[in-house]
């Protein structure tokens, strides 16, 4: 079977579908891999490095859309390009099925099997394919970056010959994939960083980037299915949207994140917050293309209101093409994976990450796909419940009651002992309770050296064999002898030998 | 020599051997505790010879060069990694040489004279001797194999071992009282019998213990030496060898207690209800949810670089592999970059007490950045990045959190509470106790698959 890869056609994207490094991955799997000349010339990957790594290098685009059985791309394909694929093929990109109906339509005309990135249910098990995640990583890093490019000043505190520079304020709205990135770059780069999320289950993962969790007075959880957050309660927003005035005053960035799927973006910064803001500030929507969380946001531009830069662009992953490529490569290789070497190629929609990613199944349209609950999200508080300790094992024998035992027995034998018995008894159990008492004493480092010591003067039997040397069956004592003394010269010398290799630093 | 000298000589021997294991409770004075058991030894075979009852120089001298040849060139020629088969098969040697010894003192003449309850006190000793003998024998060569891998290490399970075990033990009581009342000629018979039972009894009950339960086995058989060793000394009216027995026989008893505390286990659970056959909770685990990283050398290589706090838990993996050497190299590097670079060793992990130990002191490891599970569980959090080299058991989170695990209860290193783990791994196959791991499925931990020494010195190659 073909793979093919073509170069994108938007023309302010940068990405790549698949890096060089996944090529040898889609060859285990049987296929033979055909790039587009040129499809990674942003992405910093030319043509030759793809050809280093085994792929073929096509120069028509039509005949390249013309031989491919399996078409991957990252944006939904533009009209021409649903012309030029060939029929019956198995399509991966984003897809965004709930605005594309059109685009639905016509590759179902062509009896496409289109599976959609966006689409990949969020549980666990599919976390390695879940490329919004993967995306929004990059975004959340890279709104940072554009915050601190527009920012006039550094992020982090520092005191200088020519006076103290304060640190940078940072809030980070939303605390998902993109929120948590942010956060993580933006500490990196030194600024104080608080988080606010109405998922209070997520200001363990805040801290532990070093963001500080902001807290409402307020009992809600608003974890919801899919892995986001669900719609709050009318007197939540108001409590959020005072802590969010009062924040603006005081924080030099905004960063917000708040994006439910399928649907407008909340508002949560308004006009009058950006004002209340220091010139200079910035302010970063990622939920641009949902309509942005703050009133002024004009998606995919940025400009200057009140004295605050608020950038809306939409193209972040994009603006870090070579990341962005590579962690998408690396989704779809997990994805294609799934459908199984080409000899067994099959779209298996028991398999619920392939069912929910099929947006369309030989042209028929199979998008909404039956729900699927998330599976990660609430676990972390039962956790807590089944952490109990697991009881240790008693065991039956008491030290009290084995004393006890021993004690009686000792004194049975004495009751009608026989006198040169009971003084090797005595020789016998003192021994054993001087063997107790230093081997504990052992370092448990030193127990192999132990084995092989005792293991050594265990040996000690060669003497009842010497005593029978001379008597009628020197041979069966011999025997005893000989194999006693392979013992007592094998088990100290190896003993010495591994002390000898125990150093001190 | 008089009678009076020797008995002293056996006292001052005695002693040197309680020295011995005493010198080996810290690793300065270790050394001197070998030297001491030398010395011990040597003195006890000097005063037997003088004691003017060994007369056959002829036979003895020849035997014991010989012996004591081959011994040394097994102590030479031993990897470190095969220590475990060394000792095994040590054993067994003790434990045929006092089925030997218990022989030849019912066959030897001097037996006769005995009467009454010396008599028969004197015959349950021979019966014991060469009975426990007789289990050590065959049982430490089976260990011997399932160690060297010449046995499959699976337990192997006849349908009614239980009812087998005690049928064969039941019968050598009743061989043993046959043997006390039947006159000497076919009391002869009785007790080879009973030799017999206590071999095929020894091959069954280790036959039926996996080869990661080798640790306990392999301590406990090291007691059973002692035990057969302090029973010949009843039967010869030998204090030294009761003595010694004794020693050795407690310091085996500690050793086991210590390794089936370690897995939460009770011996008897070890000895008789081998994983896989307590029931199958194994397969009925909660499943695990997540999902498995993989990552490779280079990115590995970055990250101990990267790495302030990194510590090492190696297991039965890095013996098979014989990775030690690359470990060490690794650890190297990484200290010469001032990485402060630790080991946490569990004490089952390897298939002898104290064998990580062993191997990393092969390699050069210094011992003082070699540290128990109890002294490093705490500083976990701290770590920067946590290496498991070919260890899963003993690293398992479900022992701690899932009651109904086979492992429950089992002190493990809890090495998912460091910041980030790789674990080599050859494949994703389930540990020794056929417990799935979740460690591999956390978020912080990525897998190396691989061979540890390939996968460690392409790490390796990867650091300078």
């Amino acid at each position: 079977m073909k793979l093919v890869v073509p170069k994108e056609s938007i023309s302010s994207e940068k990405r790549v579908a698949i890096s060089p490094e996944n090529i040898s991955a889609f060859e285990t799997l049987g296929y033979e891999v055909w790039i587009e000349s040129g499809a990674g010339d942003l992405a910093n990957f030319p043509d030759n490095l793809y050809v280093q790594s085994g792929a073929r290098i096509s120069n028509e685009k039509s005949e390249l859309w013309a031989k491919g059985d399996l078409v991957l791309k990252i944006n939904p394909p533009s009209n021409e390009e649903v012309g030029l694929i060939k029929e019956g093929a198995t399509l991966i990109s984003f897809a965004y099925p709930a605005r594309n109906e059109e685009l639905l339509q016509s590759l179902g005309e062509r009896k496409i099997n289109w599976m959609a990135m966006d689409c990949v249910p969020r549980i666990s098990r599919a976390q390695s394919m879940d490329a919004l995640s993967s995306m929004a990583n990059v975004a959340g890093y890279r709104a940072v970056v554009e915050a601190s490019h527009e920012f006039g000043r550094f992020f982090t505190g520092q005191i200088t010959a020519a006076g103290k520079v304060p640190p940078a304020k940072i809030l980070v709205i939303g605390a998902g994939v993109a929120g948590l990135a942010a956060i993580g770059a933006a500490r990196n780069m030194g600024a104080i960083v608080r988080a606010f999320d109405t998922r209070p289950a997520v200001q363990e993962e805040v801290k532990s980037l070093g963001g500080d969790f902001l807290m409402l007075d307020f009992e809600e959880d608003g974890a919801g299915s899919g892995g986001y957050a669900k719609v709050m309660s009318k007197e939540f927003i108001e409590a959020e949207m005072k802590l969010f005035a009062e924040q603006a005053e005081e924080v030099d960035i905004i960063i917000t994140t708040a994006m439910i799927p399928g649907k407008k973006s909340p508002i949560l910064i308004t006009e009058e917050m950006v004002r209340s803001m220091k010139p200079g500030s910035v302010i970063v929507d990622l939920a641009a293309e949902g309509g942005g969380n703050c009133e002024l946001t004009e998606a995919g531009r940025s400009k200057v209101e009140h004295g605050v830069t608020i950038l809306g662009y939409t193209d972040l992953p994009s603006r870090l093409p070579a990341q962005s490529s590579r962690l998408y490569g690396n989704n779809l290789v997990k994805l294609v994976n799934l459908l199984g070497k080409t000899d067994q190629f099959a779209i298996n929609q028991e398999d619920e990450i392939i069912r929910g990613a099929l947006v369309l199944d030989h042209g028929q349209i199979s998008w909404p796909p039956p729900k699927v609950e998330v599976s990660v999200q609430p676990v972390k508080p039962i956790e807590e419940s089944v952490k109990e300790p697991v009881e240790e094992k008693k065991s039956i024998f008491s030290p009290g009651l084995m004393l006890g035992g021993l004690c009686i027995l000792l004194l049975a034998m004495g009751w009608q002992g026989e006198n040169e018995f009971l003084d090797q008894l005595t020789v016998f159990v003192l021994s054993c309770f001087v063997g107790y008492m230093v081997v504990w004493n052992v370092t448990p480092s030193l127990h192999t050296p132990l084995m092989s010591v005792t293991n050594a003067i265990s040996g000690i039997i060669v003497i009842g064999g010497m005593l029978f040397v001379s008597g009628s069956n020197p041979w069966i004592a011999g025997m005893a002898i000989f194999l006693a003394t392979i013992n007592i010269a094998g088990g100290f010398l190896v003993t010495h030998r591994m002390l000898k290799m125990f150093r001190k630093e | 020599m008089t009678e009076g000298l020797i008995t002293m000589a056996y006292l001052v021997s005695g002693l040197f051997f309680i020295l011995s294991l005493g010198g080996l409770s810290k690793q300065e004075t270790a050394r001197k505790g070998n030297i001491y058991g030398i010395l011990g030894m040597t003195l006890a075979i000097l005063a037997t010879f003088a004691s003017g009852e060994v007369e056959n120089f002829k036979l003895l001298i020849p035997l014991m060069l010989g012996g004591a040849m081959i011994g040394a060139v097994l102590a030479k020629r031993v990897e470190m990694t095969s220590m475990p088969e060394l000792v095994a098969i040590l054993h067994s040697f003790v434990g045929l040489a006092a089925v030997l010894v218990g022989v030849v003192s019912f066959i030897d003449p001097r037996d006769v004279e005995l009467t009454g309850a010396n008599k028969l006190i004197h015959e349950i000793e021979i019966l014991l001797g060469v009975f426990i003998g007789g289990v050590t024998f065959t049982g430490s060569v089976v260990a011997f194999g399932k160690l060297r891998g010449s046995l499959s290490g699976k337990p192997m399970l006849l349908p009614g071992r239980h009812l087998l075990n005690l049928g064969m033990l039941g019968a050598s009581i009743w061989l043993g009282a046959q043997f006390i009342e039947q006159g000497h000629d076919q009391a002869l018979i009785s007790l080879l019998i009973v030799m017999g039972i206590s071999f095929v009894l020894g091959v069954h009950l280790i036959v039926a213990i996996g080869g990661a339960d080798m640790p306990v086995v392999v301590s406990m058989l090291n007691s059973y030496s002692g035990w057969a060793a302090a029973a010949a000394g009843f039967m010869l009216k030998n204090d030294l060898l009761i003595i010694t027995g004794a020693l050795v026989g407690s310091s085996g008893a500690i050793l086991s207690y210590i390794m089936c505390k370690a897995m939460n286990r009770s011996l008897a659970n070890v000895i008789f209800g081998g994983f896989g056959t307590a029931g199958g909770s194994a397969a009925t685990a909660s499943e695990i949810e997540g999902s498995i990283t993989e990552t490779s050398a280079d990115e590995v290589a970055e990250e101990l670089k990267e790495a302030k706090e990194v510590l090492i838990v190696p297991g039965y993996g890095m013996a098979v592999a014989q990775a030690q050497h690359v470990v060490k190299d690794i650890t190297e590097t990484l200290r010469g970059k001032d990485v402060n670079v630790r080991f946490a060793i569990h004490p089952v992990a390897g298939r002898l007490p104290g064998h990580m130990n062993v191997l990393l002191a092969e390699a050069n490891v210094p011992y003082d950045i070699v540290f128990e599970m109890d002294e490093i569980n705490d500083d976990l959090p701290d770590v920067d990045v946590l290496l498991v080299v070919g260890a899963n058991d003993i690293v398992n989170p479900s022992a701690l959190e899932d009651s109904s695990s086979p492992i429950a209860g089992m002190p493990v290193i809890e090495a998912w509470n460091a910041k980030s783990v790789v674990a080599l791994k050859r494949s994703m196959a389930a540990g020794y106790s056929g417990v799935e791991n979740p460690l591999y499925f956390k978020d912080n931990t990525n897998m190396l698959f691989g061979d540890a020494k390939d996968t460690l010195s392409a790490v390796f190659s990867k650091l300078g």
